[in-house]
């Protein structure tokens, strides 16, 4: 229980570390004593319109974005019983990503800037239910349906690289494909925000469940568990709730499976304790990686989808030779 | 007094019947020894007792109540249900493990009460796992275990226990030490169902026998007069010679030509 606070103080410390360094660094470095002030006296100041325009609706989004994915993470290595499980799994993010790209590609995200994120739940969505419609009946028959949509998600989303109208379009795609929570505005994060709470909740009433599901399906449904109104709660909450953060950042790969592997020990393997300090620690994972984009000096801002791959590649090793020394 | 009670039921794959228009009725204080052939519809006919797979024809039903109409939280409190080789997929603790046996009595949110911790402890020392407290459930023996998961079913104080080979995989001290529970729980008031293998054991410990053969009852009473050579070569069809069922030197052998 000490050790368990313990944690708790030090997820604190750093998610308030993190937001500090979020809303000070970037292009023009802003004084923490300016931060501090203009928190106490707002003014309209450059420092002032860099904030409120800029740095706090990024560092929001980074957290929301971050808590999902960690919360959604912990939430499918639950139902799924399986350690490699993500929230990309279900065919969600995907679907996502098809959903904006359908935007970009139809130039519609030029003439209204909503557009993206809007046709980005829109394809989760559908995506969700074309995943839950296929993969009735069992754990494996729904990983297999994810897996599916995933791959016709993926086909669209080559389609559209392949028949981009213009080199420009084309390269507008990728890099949007890469994830960023660089210049999103407040508008689009009224608009995921909703879905991404629903989400959550929908998410966290899984947690008895999760528990009783240690013991395995057979015996979960003999302790009174819904095992269809589980999934389905796992599975809707994953596509309101990571549908909605892709549509708004883009692909962010690893945080979701990364950040409940880092909580589990501290928590005596317990799936539904995992639950809130996993979507803690992923939003700290997201919001330092973002801050970090922004301070590797390279030409073009590194995108964040690509370095949560870059650092979360090596962690999916470590993994892999984990359970191979783990299992007989 | 619990009565658990099968009338007509039927489970189909396809055309084939696994369970064939079965009654049977259990009762209270009873330890009851499903035995039959591999394939009879022991694990079946098992799992349609617990309520957790619909009959396709006939009813189960629980102190006359068909389980149809119980909801699963409330049949959960009343009854519970080991399957076979049960194990855990998470490195819990014992302790958190034996704690999940109280699933349906937890209100939604929230973590144990600690009347429900008193009750862990309880099942802790009942079934010798002190030692074992607060070891990862994943790196048990087979032994251990096994009592585990029979402290995880009867942590919540059920009235019927339905357990699938309880005793597969044990060495003969820790299935005789399992059997000898199951008895004692039976004695205790409680109605035991496991369907069981080893017939020297269950001609030792049951008080009653029913015996399955392709998907029908073919024989149900008080393991005295039920478990007879007769029966056996029936059933298994291999010859069979018993002595002194029903008392503590029972054994029951098999003859090979």
């Amino acid at each position: 229980m000490v050790r368990c606070k313990g944690w708790l103080g030090l997820a604190a410390l750093l998610l308030i570390a993190g937001i500090g360094l979020s809303l000070c660094t970037g292009r023009v470095w802003v004084d923490p004593m300016v931060l501090v002030r203009s928190i106490f006296n707002p003014q309209p100041s450059l420092a002032w319109l860099i904030l409120a325009d800029l740095r706090v609706p990024r560092t929001l989004l980074g957290l929301l974005v971050g808590a999902t994915l960690g919360l959604s993470g912990a939430v499918l290595q639950g139902l799924l019983r399986n350690p490699l499980a993500e929230p990309g799994l279900l065919g969600v993010s995907a679907g996502a990503a098809l959903g904006a790209v359908i935007a970009i590609y139809f130039g519609l995200s030029a003439s209204f800037a909503l557009a993206t994120p809007l046709f980005g739940i829109v394809g989760a969505i559908v995506a969700g239910i074309l995943t839950l419609t296929i993969g009735r009946g069992g754990t494996l028959m729904m990983i297999l349906a994810g897996a599916a949509v995933s791959g016709l998600m993926g086909a669209g989303l080559s389609f559209a690289l392949n028949f981009a109208p213009s080199p420009y379009a084309a390269y507008e795609i990728t890099t949007w494909l890469l994830g960023s929570l660089a210049d999103r505005s407040w508008d689009q994060l009224a608009l995921a925000a909703p879905f991404i709470l629903l989400g959550w909740v929908c998410l966290a009433m899984t947690a008895r469940d999760l528990d009783a599901l240690t013991l395995g399906e057979a015996q979960a449904e003999s302790l009174g568990v819904n095992l269809r109104r589980t999934q389905l709660l796992a599975l809707a909450g994953t596509a309101a709730s990571v549908g909605a953060a892709t549509a708004v950042t883009g692909a962010i790969g690893f945080v979701g499976l990364v950040a409940p592997h880092l909580v589990r020990p501290f928590v005596g393997h317990q799936p539904s304790r995992v639950l809130l300090p996993s979507a803690l620690f992923g939003a700290i994972l997201l919001v330092f990686a973002d801050v970090a984009t922004r301070l590797i000096p390279t030409a073009v801002e590194i995108r964040l989808g690509v370095l949560t791959s870059l650092v979360g590649t090596p962690f999916f090793f470590w993994l892999v030779l984990r359970l191979r020394r783990l299992s007989p | 007094m619990t009565r658990l009670q099968a009338d007509g039921v039927s489970v189909r794959r396809g055309s084939r019947a696994i369970v064939d228009n079965l009654s049977l009725q259990l009762e209270g204080g009873s330890f009851v020894a499903l035995i039959g052939p591999n394939g009879a519809g022991k694990s079946t006919l098992m799992a349609a007792l617990a309520g957790l797979l619909v009959p396709d024809a006939g009813e189960v039903s629980l102190d006359g109540k068909s389980l149809r109409h119980i909801k699963g939280r409330a049949l959960a409190r009343m009854r519970a249900y080991l399957p076979q080789n049960p194990r855990a997929e998470w490195p819990l603790s014992v302790e958190r493990l034996i704690a999940l046996g109280l699933t349906p009595q937890l209100p939604a949110f929230g973590g144990l009460p600690m009347a429900f911790e008193a009750r862990v402890a309880a099942a802790i020392d009942q079934f010798d796992l002190a030692e074992q407290r607060n070891q990862p459930a994943t790196t048990l023996s087979g032994g251990e275990l096994s009592r585990a998961m029979l402290a995880r079913a009867l942590v919540g104080d059920p009235d019927i226990l339905l357990a699938d080979e309880p005793l597969t995989g044990l060495d003969p001290r820790h299935a005789l030490d399992g059997i000898s529970r199951l008895r004692g729980l039976a004695q205790a008031g409680k109605l035991v169902v496991a369907s069981i293998h080893d017939l020297t054991l269950t001609a030792r410990y049951a008080t009653h026998v029913a015996v399955m053969r392709e998907g029908r009852l073919i024989a149900f009473g008080e393991t005295a007069a039920t478990l007879t050579a007769a029966l056996l070569s029936d059933a298994f069809e291999v010859d069979a010679c018993v002595s002194g069922a029903a008392t503590p030197t029972a054994i029951v052998d098999f003859v090979s030509y």
